[in-house]
């Protein structure tokens, strides 16, 4: 301040090449880490597997270039047949995906049930929500001590009304069912956890006045409750399609893919072929997952582009 | 696969064991340096046995610094292929025959021959041809076990039953069991394999051991009659009810109840069902073994699985790694490992001493004075990995189904002409 008595004859320095891109650049170094390690560990794997697909490798020596011969076995192009097992993965597949989805309405209405307020409530919902809480190879534990044949729960119950003796995890027909009945149980609780914290965003307003104008019931729920849950909805369609899709460790824990692979489901099969102990056919093991990825993306695409649609309307 | 009649190798072995000089074992050389083994015998017995081993060579060898990881046993089947890809350790536990066979051809494992040839490893000759691929070994054994079947002598002599030594007195002692509201078998087929083991020694004393090493090297169609009348004698078995029920629910653990109950009198399995057996309250005098009676007019081929040591080819020891292998067979040790308290199995050096155990002394004798057709390694290990998943999965299906057996063997045979090219 006090020395400002030779005036400055420079021109201005010139600012540093950031400081002149600050404001492009900023945002992209912000995003670098998060950049880097999507492509590292999901990107790049994503080519990678797909490059696998085309290869019959057993993870240790050479891959060998078939092209799409792994695909050509896998689907049945050709004059050979459809893998069978990837068959039975495939439809069992379906079954996860259609019935998995009963957890949504379950969801819903336990937690409209759980949503007043009496004494000890909290109590009853964490009750509810506990099967989530717990890890889920103590449910298939759980669920596979509970279908035992001689001695298991489900058994000495239906005796009780006078049914015989069945063996649900060792009968190739019922066992994707009793299977999925087990994921069922913690999946609901996590659909009715979604459903509560939405119940609570509820506006009071619209039900008293939907109440004023003589609606009730069915009307109440259908009209008023569930259009203003739509997020919650949303959120919880989201989760048990993906969770359909995923369901790995309860096939493992409870049938471990058996009776004679009768309950494998894509994911497991994948497993199966290229990482467990008669596996390390890596090829055919990456196509499988390719195939599991693209039925992944098609839900995937679904929801990016309905959430798209959502944005685009809130603006 | 070379054929293995190597047992009478045992038998002469043992016989000379205490006229000929003792064998020389090169505890001279001075090893230093580090000496990295992982190793998979990660149940409590086992653990102690491995750890005790690394004790007793370290001190030997003071200078040397053994470094030892135990993984689980089964997370091992599939993390050895890392383990052994970058930065190998030197010492790796494996199994015998086909199971190494991915490591052999990727170069992954190193050749002993050498060892091989040293004359204190003529004492291992019976199990030489499982280690051998390419007319070279591969590692060293260091136990295995018979497979037989495990019975109640107690329901036995209550029905007044012996143990039978052809198929139709086993046929007629499985239906005086029924009879009794018994059944003649337990078994757990949760995790396939123990279908395999009836089906190694109804096959094999249908067939033949040769048969049987020649349907595994992919050689005969699924289709052939011979297969089918293998089934065909199961089947007899199947259609009596002398399974227990719902066994594609439970592991072979699982299964055990059953005979621990008196619910079933006997059990196809290897010996180390007999420690869970005594667990669960069986004793001595309750508990008996016979081998797996004649069928047709060939000789007996047994299955008994081999446990084994390797060295990785990238080893940085070498010496080491092979001055442990060396001590890992060695008389006394065998004698040590496999003694009744410890591992409580067949040391695989013909001069090591059997353990005090009726069943161990058993066994032995059978492997060594009944097993003229041959030493099967068992289902998974004889089989490729692929075909093995693919039969142990049909194995169970026809066990549950009989009546779906053209479906399996075609299917079985559609993936055989694939998987052996």
């Amino acid at each position: 301040m006090s020395h400002a008595t030779v005036p400055d004859t420079h021109p201005p320095a010139q600012r540093g090449w950031y400081k002149r891109n600050e404001i492009a650049v900023t945002p992209l170094l912000f995003l670098a880490p998060a950049i880097l390690f999507f492509a590292v560990y999901v990107i790049i794997p994503i080519a990678q597997s797909f490059w696998i697909s085309l290869h019959e490798w057993d993870g240790l020596g050479e891959a060998t270039w078939v092209g799409t011969a792994n695909y050509e076995r896998l689907l049945g192009i050709g004059d050979q047949n459809m893998d069978r097992k990837f068959e039975t993965s495939f439809w069992n597949n379906i079954k996860w995906l259609v019935l998995y989805l009963l957890a949504i309405p379950a969801g819903l209405f336990i937690a409209l049930f759980l949503n007043q307020t009496v004494r000890g409530i909290r109590i009853y919902k964490s009750l509810f929500f506990f099967p989530f809480v717990i890890s889920q190879v103590v449910v298939g534990l759980v669920f596979s001590w509970f279908y035992l044949p001689r001695e298991g729960l489900l058994n000495a119950l239906i005796g009780l009304f006078g049914f015989g003796p069945v063996n649900i995890l060792g009968d190739p027909s019922m066992a994707t069912y009793g299977i999925i009945a087990a994921g069922l149980w913690p999946q609901t609780a996590y659909c009715m956890i979604l459903y509560l914290t939405g119940l609570n965003a509820v506006d009071p307003e619209q039900v008293e006045a939907a109440r004023l104008d003589g609606a009730k019931g069915w009307r109440m729920l259908w009209y008023v409750i569930l259009p203003q849950l739509r997020p919650a909805t949303f959120i919880a369609f989201v989760v048990t399609i993906i969770g359909a899709l995923r369901s790995f460790d309860l096939i493992s824990v409870m049938t471990n893919g058996g009776p004679f692979g009768s309950t494998r489901v894509l994911s497991f099969y994948m497993f199966e072929e290229s990482l467990s102990e008669f596996g390390f056919r890596m090829g055919y093991g990456a196509a499988i997952a390719v195939i599991l990825f693209i039925l992944m993306l098609g839900f995937i695409a679904y929801f990016l582009w309905s959430m798209y649609q959502d944005e685009k309307g809130g603006r | 696969m070379k054929s293995r009649k190597t047992t009478a190798w045992i038998a002469l072995c043992a016989s000379t064991l205490l006229a000929g000089p003792a064998l020389a074992e090169s505890h001279g050389m001075a090893l230093s340096g580090d000496l990295r083994i992982i190793s998979d015998m990660s149940n409590p017995a086992p653990r102690a046995v491995m750890e005790g081993m690394v004790a007793d060579f370290g001190e030997m060898h003071p200078d040397l610094n053994i470094e030892l990881t135990i993984v689980d046993r089964e997370a091992w089947k599939t993390q050895i292929r890392n383990a052994l890809g970058a930065n190998p350790p030197d010492v790796v536990n494996w199994y015998a025959a086909n199971r190494m066979l991915p490591y052999v051809n990727a170069g992954l494992f190193a050749d002993v021959s050498d060892l091989w040839e040293e004359p204190a490893f003529e004492a291992l000759a019976s199990t030489k041809g499982a280690m051998t691929i390419n007319d070279a070994q591969w590692g060293v054994p260091y136990t295995y076990y018979q497979w037989g079947i495990y019975y109640r002598k107690d329901i036995f002599d209550e029905l007044g039953l012996s143990e039978p030594t052809t198929w139709e007195e086993e046929k007629a002692n499985c239906q005086a069991i029924l009879d009794s509201g018994r059944k003649c078998y337990t078994i757990g087929t949760k995790f396939l394999w123990t279908a395999g083991g009836w089906f190694d020694y109804i096959n094999s004393r249908t067939n033949g051991y040769d048969f049987h090493m020649q349907l595994a090297r992919g050689e005969i169609p699924w289709t052939d009659d011979r297969v089918r009348q293998t089934f065909a004698n199961w089947r007899e078995l199947i259609d009596m009810g002398a399974f227990i029920d719902d066994h594609q629910t439970y592991s072979w653990q699982e299964a055990l109840p059953f005979m621990v109950n008196g619910e079933a009198a006997s059990y196809l399995m290897g010996n180390f069902a007999v420690a869970a057996m005594r667990d669960g309250g069986l004793t001595d005098d309750q508990l008996d073994f016979y081998q797996f009676p004649k069928i047709a007019e060939v000789d007996y081929a047994e299955d008994a699985p081999t446990d084994t040591f390797h060295i990785a080819s990238g080893a940085q020891n070498m010496d080491a790694a092979k001055e442990f292998l060396r001590f890992v067979v060695s008389t006394e040790n065998q004698t040590k490992i496999n003694a009744g308290d410890a591992l409580g199995q067949l040391p695989v050096n013909a001069n090591a001493e059997i353990g005090d155990d009726k069943f161990l002394q058993q066994g032995f004798d059978m492997l060594s004075n009944n097993a003229s057709g041959g030493i099967m390694q068992f289902f998974d290990r004889d089989f490729p990995a692929e075909m093995a998943s693919f039969g142990m999965e049909g194995l169970q299906e026809f066990m549950v189904f009989p009546d779906n057996l053209d479906d399996i063997l075609a299917r079985l045979e559609d993936a055989r002409q694939r998987i052996y090219k």
